[in-house]
């Protein structure tokens, strides 16, 4: 790797040096494009980011899509219900890679005020890969901005070649995960065990 | 209320009617109809009595209890009249029972509460449909038949509408256990507390 004394005594001279990495992760973190589609009332907040007065433009995050096809960035924008839950799995896996989620809001990171009813998924982390977590009941448009510069900082930061590569460019990952199916009682799985990496339920001595 | 009630037994002297009522401060009173006379007794209140707007179509559901009564007798002990209390169980089988709320546009009137019960909780679920009679039925009886699982004949289109068609549950029913899918609460409490101690402790 190039010493940053001489990279800033190049720079000074007008000569600008930089990995291929660093080059192509500063492309993609500036241009991620979201899908676009919302669940319930964190996507009213969403639609306020991406509007003038926070304008996510200025991150580079604000070219919509309405195609999976299209987009970087999943943004789970609030609740989902156990009916929704397959087709959310479905267009996470129609995206082309490099993607990336953020579960925003605390309804789509652990179902929030509805954990303990029967028809909402507890986090969309049991059947996705969540990079970023905003919690908030909605979250602020500020507060998504701050998930997405997290994102884009985690972006910048990874990867593409060496055992530390990232998800996406390692091939073993097959990037697509297995459709949830309507079950008599529940989701059939009710988790994936490859994504779902739960805290262990430990309480301070009683 | 009453008014209703003469009306309806003044039409159709055999119809199975009879006037709940409602202790409360509100005073909420409601009509009791037997499931063979509702069909005919909501087109009479649609048509005669101008009941025009059904509002609200919702189901309750009365799981079987035991019904404690104490009654008291006087009674002659050892030459002396004194009260005695004597305590009986009485079994209540269990029935569903869907409400609907009745509004007249056309005479601001209302609301009147229809109750029509199902025979059980089990395999006698079906009452009649009043779709036919208020359109605006539909999709809330939909959503009683979901949860609740009351069959409403005569619908149009009796679907599941909030759960997925693959469902075998009534998730709004007393009994109904959901599915164990907790893994951690932050602030549990209650059943969920007892859970999480079960789950620590099984933990290694």
């Amino acid at each position: 790797m190039l010493n940053e004394e001489l990279r800033s005594d190049l720079q000074k001279r007008g000569i600008f040096v930089a990995s291929f990495e660093d080059l192509y992760n500063w492309g993609r973190k500036n241009s991620l494009w979201p899908l676009q589609f919302g669940l319930a009332c964190c996507a009213i907040e969403m639609i306020a980011t991406a509007a003038a007065r926070f304008d996510m433009a200025r991150f580079g995050a604000e070219v919509f899509r309405p195609s999976p096809r299209q987009a970087d960035l999943m943004i789970i924008a609030g609740t989902v219900t156990k009916k929704m839950a397959p087709l959310v799995v479905r267009l996470y896996n129609q995206m082309p890679e490099p993607k990336y989620v953020i579960a925003m809001g605390a309804c789509a990171i652990s179902g929030g005020p509805f954990k303990e009813g029967y028809n909402v998924l507890k986090g969309i982390d049991r059947y996705l890969p969540v990079d970023v977590a905003i919690p908030g009941c909605p979250p602020r448009p500020e507060a998504l901005l701050e998930g997405l510069i997290k994102l884009q900082e985690k972006i910048a930061g990874q990867r593409l070649f060496g055992p530390n590569r990232a998800r996406h460019a390692d091939t073993r990952d097959a990037a697509e995960y297995p459709v949830p199916a309507y079950g008599a009682h529940d989701l059939e799985p009710a988790l994936n065990p490859a994504v779902f990496k739960p805290a262990p339920a430990r309480r301070a001595a009683e | 209320m009453t008014g209703v009630l003469e009306a309806i037994r003044a039409a159709m002297p055999l119809a199975g009617v009879e006037l709940v009522n409602n202790p409360s401060p509100c005073g909420q009173h409601s009509l009791r109809v037997e499931r063979k006379d509702v069909l005919a007794v909501a087109e009479f209140l649609r048509d005669r009595l101008g009941y025009d707007f059904c509002s609200n179509v919702s189901g309750v559901d009365w799981p079987p209890q035991k019904l404690k009564e104490t009654t008291t007798k006087k009674e002659l002990v050892d030459g002396v009249e004194k009260e005695v209390k004597t305590t009986s169980e009485r079994d209540v089988p269990g029935f569903l029972e869907v409400v609907y709320h009745l509004y007249s546009i056309s005479k601001k009137s209302g609301a009147l509460t229809l109750r029509v019960r199902t025979g059980d909780r089990g395999a006698d679920v079906a009452v009649p449909s009043l779709t036919p009679v208020w359109k605006s039925a539909d999709f809330q009886e939909r959503e009683a038949f979901d949860l609740f699982g009351i069959r409403f004949d005569g619908h149009p289109d009796l679907r599941r509408i909030l759960m997925w068609d693959e469902f075998a549950d009534f998730p709004m029913r007393k009994d109904y256990v959901p599915p164990d899918d907790f893994e951690y609460e932050p602030t549990p409490h209650d059943e969920i507390l007892a859970k999480v101690k079960a789950r620590t402790e099984a933990a290694p």
